[in-house]
């Protein structure tokens, strides 16, 4: 397809606002799991409650229960069981709500996932046909699997982890800072150590994850190139090149990921130990300080304090593992926010297809399939409705198109086709024929001009509309993962198996497909990749019958069909196809040469139109294609 | 399996056996410092020894350094030997497929071994960082608490030996159920994608035939059918952790109760009870740890399976053991030659091929879709290897020349061909690696490609993009029989590749051919009768068998099937194209 490749979202670079893309998201999993996560929250709340609970019997265990019962000589161990039976329905409540919230996190993880991806579909299938001219399939893709994937460590793990962590530490902290203001200060100037430290290793090793993306992204980029062309790489013996290139990249790649890899593995250590040696300057300093007496800080205290300590040091050490995970689901979800805000494929058509029956000499919409189709025109300003009937009246009014503002590629088009008529377009590839009919079913907006169908502005009509009006067999075949008759379905979605067969009996299709495996019901997978060139296209042929539409175009459909088939093929197509109109696009002149009108476009102009005879006797440009001799000579 | 991909570790051999043992030395300093953290608090602040705090306090900082230090090392090395072992598996990967032939590529679609290269390998690099990082330092961090649980009290530390065995046990059931669906949904997850590829390469039929909201339904069932069954997984994996809290708490309060019996009865002290507490968690933490481990490495065990198919594959094509390198001519000559594709002759596609072609000749090959045209010329670069019968090249059959010699010398332009990301330049140079600008530009005009380069704004040094996405399909063609030239082969195949060109400039670079390279020998398969008439003789292929073969005039006379094309397409031009939109 012609159009320029644009620009492309670049990966592996910087967000730019990640604390809005943060919000987004969790704007994006509140909306649908709003109550879940405030359930979420209380339950973690509550999780934390019963744990500090428990930590707090250990250390009163051997105080308040043992050392009573060691000095009394009928030791009483009521209060010790009193004691486990409390810690145990905390413990209880704990578990409970520990599962509970981690229960609920798969349900806003999985859920959330399913979203994006049902979001980004069906957002992307409302995009124009531009955004997949402007994106390569490959980014497309990897919004789908690489960034979605990105969001999932972080929404199951690293958004509870960050709370839980959130809540102990300031509990923790509270509970520091009643014991000794001084040992604080010192614990905090020892986190402020472990945080700096963290950022540097962090930035750094952010830095390194987005150069492995990058690096990544070129070693994929090369092996689909050369795995699509691999076939070629054989023939000229270049596979010895290819191995040193690859290895090239290769190698950047190792180093990056060796890098980034190293610095996110050594976070965790480095702050345990900085945790550690936190706790022995802790130590040292309160320990100088209670036996100093100054601060009025006990020695059972300093004890309790250097527990704290240690119970303050390892939240923060877990968050700061969460941190990569975090940068890089940031990166995923500013692609993907990128992707949804894409503007969708503008249409503010309202003249709908109706089906009709004639009643009277007027035309009367009609709920069943009638073979006879009308525009159903319903006046904006009185509301007063029209029924025009669908006839494949094609008129085309000094139309200039380009694909950018600033490159036209067709100039003052002017067309008209007349209901019923094969209308024919020859020319060069890149002379713009493929262009002409994208505008007619609007897959592209025109900059200037007029288009009108059956008298009516294409402008104005509903897309849906008009598409379903028109019959397109591409270029370029594609075919879905399904059955051959699924495939053909694909056309009329409630088809029955006789007019499946009878589509492929039209597209002469029904021989090949009767010597398949499993005849109709054999499944094709990967774009049909078992069938040649030329079935493949006889199958978008039939998916193309059995629409059924009013008007037909035929971009180069039969190209790889041999000139027999071509030619059964052709006879069923001009059955279907009588008193409809017909759009032809090829370059053999067996399948024009029986057209209504054949216009001849070069560089986006149309130079000649007429009959086959009429052209021929011109002794233009279609006389010189047609004789291949002309510039030769 | 196991074996093969070890083999790759290669030269990270220092590196993966240094990480387990760095990360023991972090485990060992790991345990002996709460011992130390112990001491501070009861030796140290209780009894106010100032001393003792100095003291431990500076063997605490220097383990903690000596910890650091094992800690970092072990990340250094466990990241180079994880991502180390990921580019050797790559290169190994690449390396092999380089040597593949035709029918090999055809076993793998080419997505495929694109995902085995990327996704496959990233996958096996996660999973083998963890286990050289955690698969060791688990298990023993997890024996060196138990041993010293049971150092302390063999009675208590019954208890945790209890507790992970029955732990183990519901551990391994679960996990189990949760693998059964994680590898349910891993192909279903793929197969979600692969939809989504297909849309997106599809999107024009689909808006054509106005399916979006069908596709969107389509796709939200899929998409929730992999949500429900993740759901299942995932619901059996958040299970072990209610499971495994309950056991430290049970654990916890049980000792708790005994601890406090025994301390009363005076076998057990104070500080004992406290340590074993302490142990109690990370005995546990590690058992966790080592389930995690298994469900990561049974999950990449699915990707192992496809990275070792790769490595395994062998070429089915190979060099003879004493390889003649020069081809004398290009005559070609096939004897009862019957080709499949899967080598069972029940499914042969063509079938008792016997033809002479001299050296020099121009052949034009015609026939419908599917007769096996391209199946024909396949074999004389030897890129599938008969089934039975012989071809031959220069006088000698194809297998006993050295392959790359036969494909220099033999020089096909394939039907589906492909330019690669470069300029004009890079991409002649395929066809021979020292060729001048001169040469170039020479093969360029005999393939009628110059005039269209120099029209370029930078001529040769035109960058052609990923797959030649800013050339015509015309100008696509000319570039690869110019590429195909420039290794001026003694034969040149060919495969339909001036379809898309007009019938003017084909019939010119057939008579620059015919003058410029008179002794090369020329196979032309094309649609268009007007690209093979003036051909010495013409084969024309009808469902695997030679349906006729002679020159256009007798083929005329008494072949039917050539006679209906020629009729079908009349004289002169049968095709419109490229000439006219070209300035």
């Amino acid at each position: 397809m012609p159009g320029p490749m644009g620009r492309r979202m670049p990966r592996g670079r910087r967000i730019e606002n990640p604390g809005k893309v943060f919000k987004r998201l969790m704007k994006y999993v509140a909306k649908n799991y709003g109550v879940h996560l405030a359930i979420v929250v209380v339950l973690i709340f509550v999780s934390v409650l019963a744990n500090v609970q428990g930590t707090m019997f250990i250390q009163r265990l051997i105080d308040d229960y043992i050392a009573p019962m060691l000095v009394s000589d009928v030791p009483d161990f009521g209060p010790l069981a009193g004691a486990i039976f409390r810690v145990a329905c905390f413990y209880a409540i704990g578990v409970a709500a520990a599962y509970l919230y981690n229960r609920i996190m798969i349900n806003v993880t999985q859920g959330t996932l399913r979203n994006v991806r049902d979001d980004l579909f069906s957002h992307m299938q409302t995009l124009p046909i531009k955004y997949f001219d402007t994106h390569s399939h490959g980014d497309i893709m990897s919004t789908y699997t690489n960034d979605t994937d990105t969001l999932r460590q972080m929404i199951s793990q690293s958004m509870p982890q960050v709370f839980n962590s959130a809540i102990t530490i300031v509990s923790v902290f509270i509970s520091m800072l009643v014991l000794s203001i001084p040992l604080t200060v010192v614990t905090l100037i020892m986190v402020m150590v472990m945080l700096l430290i963290t950022r540097k290793t962090a930035g750094l090793s952010s830095r390194y994850f987005l150069q492995q993306q990058h690096d990544l992204g070129q070693v994929n980029g090369f092996i689909e190139e050369m795995m699509n062309g691999q076939k070629v790489v054989k023939v000229f013996c270049h596979e010895e090149e290819n191995i040193r290139q690859f290895n090239e990249l290769n190698d950047n790649l190792y180093h990056s990921a060796d890098k980034a890899n190293y610095l996110v593995n050594i976070v965790g250590p480095v702050n345990a130990q900085l945790g550690n040696i936190s706790y022995v300057v802790c130590a040292i300093v309160g320990g100088v300080l209670a036996l100093s007496g100054i601060s009025g800080l006990t020695l059972g205290e300093l004890a309790s304090f250097l527990t704290f300590n240690k119970s303050f040091n390892m939240p923060i050490n877990q968050v700061s593992q969460q941190f990569n995970s975090i940068v890089m689901a940031m990166a995923g979800a500013e692609r993907i926010f990128q992707m949804m805000d894409e503007a969708q494929e503008a249409d503010n058509g309202y003249v709908t297809l109706v089906h009709v029956r004639e009643e009277n000499g007027k035309l009367v919409e009609s709920p069943k399939r009638t073979g006879r189709w009308a525009w159903r025109h319903e006046h904006q300003a009185d509301h007063s409705v029209d029924y025009v009937e669908l006839k494949g009246d094609v008129v085309f009014d000094g139309v200039d198109f380009g694909y950018n503002d600033d490159k036209m590629v067709l100039h003052d088009v002017k067309l008209y086709a007349e209901p019923g008529q094969k209308i024919a377009f020859v020319g060069s590839t890149g002379a713009g024929k493929t262009t002409i009919t994208n505008l007619i079913n609007r897959f592209y907006d025109i900059q200037d001009g007029k288009i009108r169908y059956d008298g009516i502005n294409v402008n104005k009509i509903k897309k849906a509309d008009l598409r379903r009006s028109l019959g397109i067999v591409l270029q370029d075949t594609h075919l879905f993962t399904g059955t051959v008759r699924d495939n053909i379905r694909y056309g009329k979605l409630d088809a029955t198996d006789e007019e499946v067969i009878a589509a492929a009996k039209l597209a002469n299709a029904d021989g090949f497909i009767r010597l398949l495996p499993q005849g109709y019901d054999t499944v094709l997978t990967g774009d049909g990749a078992n069938l040649s060139q030329g079935q493949r296209q006889l199958l978008a042929i039939a998916r193309a019958a059995i629409a059924d539409p009013p008007v037909l175009i035929l971009d180069e459909a039969t190209s790889s069909i041999d000139t027999r088939t071509e030619r059964i093929v052709q006879d069923g197509m001009d059955k279907l196809m009588k008193g409809r109109t017909t759009f032809v696009i090829a370059h053999r002149l067996s399948t024009v040469r029986n057209s209504d009108c054949i216009m001849v476009l070069e560089q986006g102009r149309i130079i000649e139109r007429g009959t086959h005879e009429q052209l021929l006797e011109e002794k233009g440009k279609y006389y010189q294609l047609y004789t291949g001799n002309a510039i030769a000579t | 399996m196991i074996k093969t991909l070890a083999a790759q570790i290669g030269e990270f051999k220092k590196e993966s056996i240094l990480t387990p043992v760095f990360m023991i030395l972090e485990v060992i300093f790991e345990t002996l410092i709460p011992f130390l953290m112990a001491s501070i608090i009861d030796d140290g602040v209780e009894a106010g020894n100032m001393q003792h705090i100095y003291i431990v306090g500076g063997l605490m900082i220097v383990m903690a350094l000596l910890g650091l230090y094992s800690g970092i090392m072990g990340g250094k090395y466990g990241a180079r030997a994880s991502t180390g072992f990921a580019r050797n598996l790559r290169r190994a990967m690449f390396e092999n497929i380089q040597t593949f032939s035709f029918s090999n590529l055809d076993k793998f679609s080419t997505a495929g071994l694109v995902t085995r290269l990327t996704t496959d390998v990233t996958n096996i690099q996660m999973a083998y960082q963890m286990i050289l990082r955690m698969c060791f330092r688990a298990p023993i961090s997890m024996i060196c608490a138990m041993a010293m649980a049971f150092f302390i009290n063999a009675e208590l530390a019954s208890i945790y030996l209890i507790a992970v065995i029955l732990l183990a046990i519901v551990l391994f059931f679960l996990i189990k159920r949760a693998m059964k669906y994680f590898q349910m949904a891993f192909p279903k997850y793929d197969e979600l994608n692969a939809s989504v590829q297909e849309n997106v390469s599809a999107i024009r039929v689909v808006k054509a035939y106005v399916r979006e909201d069908y596709e969107t339904s389509k796709f939200k069932k899929a998409s929730q059918g992999i949500y429900d069954i993740f759901l299942k997984a995932e619901k059996n994996v958040v299970l072990n952790m209610p499971v495994m809290q309950f056991t430290v708490y049970s654990c916890i309060l049980l000792i708790s109760w005994i601890g406090a019996r025994l301390i009363v009865q005076d076998v057990l002290k104070t500080g004992e009870l406290m340590s074993l507490l302490a142990y109690c968690m990370n005995i546990l933490m590690n058992l966790m740890m080592i389930s995690m481990i298994f469900v990561m490495m049974s999950m990449s065990i699915a990707s192992a399976k496809r990275v070792s198919e790769v490595l395994c594959e062998k070429s089915d094509l190979v060099n003879p053991k004493e390889p003649v390198h020069e081809i004398p001519d290009g005559r070609i000559e096939f004897k009862n030659v019957d080709f499949s594709y899967y080598g069972d002759n029940d499914k042969a596609v063509l079938h008792d091929i016997n033809l002479k072609i001299k050296a020099g000749e121009t052949i034009g090959i015609i026939g419908g879709t599917g007769s096996a045209k391209t199946s024909l010329v396949n074999l004389i670069s030897r890129l599938y290897d008969v089934t039975s019968g012989s071809v031959m090249v220069g006088g000698r059959d194809v297998r006993e020349y050295d392959m790359e010699s036969l494909r220099d010398q033999v020089a096909v332009v394939l039907q589906k061909n492909v330019l690669f990301s470069g300029t004009i330049l890079d991409n002649l140079r395929w066809g021979d690696e020292n060729a001048t600008e001169e040469e170039c530009r020479r093969v360029c005009r005999l393939a009628c490609a110059d005039e269209f380069i120099d029209k370029m704004p930078d001529g040769y040094n035109t960058y052609i993009e990923q797959g030649g996405t800013n050339v015509s399909g015309g100008q696509k063609q000319r570039l690869c029989i110019a590429r195909a030239l420039l290794k001026k082969p003694k034969v040149l195949i060919l495969d339909d590749s001036t379809s898309a060109v007009d019938t003017a400039t084909d019939a010119k670079i057939r008579r620059a051919f015919a003058q410029e390279i008179p002794d090369t020998t020329k196979l032309i398969i094309a649609q268009r009768v007007s690209s093979v008439e003036n051909a010495d003789r013409i084969i024309v292929m009808d469902d695997g068998r030679i349906n006729g073969f002679g020159t256009h005039e007798e083929l005329l006379e008494n072949n039917e099937i050539y006679r209906e094309v020629y009729e079908s397409q009349t004289s002169g031009g049968g095709d419109f194209d490229e000439k006219a939109g070209e300035e």
